[in-house]
């Protein structure tokens, strides 16, 4: 009895496991050698609407390449290319 | 002789031939001091991500140039006391920076 209920129980959609996505230091892997605290657009993928710099668990990027990407943000917001705060600024 | 790479902003409240003097003073000074100037960007007026001094626009000006570290000193003094200059960043150049300014002006000679 128990048993054909399991196979009774027909779900809509098949339950999705979500596959963790590996995570990779995109610097790394194309070979970026130096980032550039002259070009906003490039910083602007580290930030989040507010400005503020995504964590090492969301961009998946390496320790020694994060260290470079906050100081070149840092480097690139003294210099007014970049805000310090904002809302919306993608 | 180390190579070096400064970003400065001036006011937006200039005329033209006054900025270009306030760019060729900088210069100057760096001439002075026998120092080489390997290139030089004007990214024009461009506005600022947050106000300066109640400025919302600055004319941005980059040049890099090969020097002595003494003269860097001199050079910030200079920019300290104009007070056309909104603010300014002076960095050396290590190897892969080199390069990829290197790279940069390249790829810039031949786009414009």
């Amino acid at each position: 009895m128990a048993a054909n209920n399991n196979s009774e129980i027909r779900y809509l959609t098949p339950p999705t496991v979500d596959v963790k996505k590996k995570k990779y230091c995109r610097f790394k892997k194309s070979g970026i050698k130096f980032i550039d605290y002259k070009d906003p657009e490039f910083l602007k993928k580290f930030l989040n609407e507010q400005g503020k710099i995504l964590p090492r668990r969301i961009t998946g990027t390496s320790l020694k390449f994060q260290h470079r990407v906050a100081q070149a943000v840092k480097r690139a917001r003294h210099l007014a290319l970049l805000p310090y705060v904002t809302d919306l600024m993608k | 002789m180390n190579n070096y790479e400064t970003v400065f902003i001036l006011t937006p409240v200039l005329s033209d031939n006054q900025m270009k003097e306030a760019v060729e003073k900088f210069k100057d000074v760096l001439k002075a001091e026998g120092s080489e100037i390997v290139n030089e960007e004007h990214w024009g007026l461009r506005k600022l991500a947050y106000p300066i001094q109640k400025k919302s626009t600055g004319f941005y000006t980059l040049i890099e140039f090969k020097s002595e570290p003494a003269v860097i000193a001199k050079l910030e003094t200079q920019f300290r006391r104009d007070e056309r200059v909104l603010r300014f960043l002076t960095f050396r150049q290590d190897k892969n920076f080199a390069e990829y300014a290197a790279k940069r002006r390249n790829k810039s000679t031949k786009k414009d």
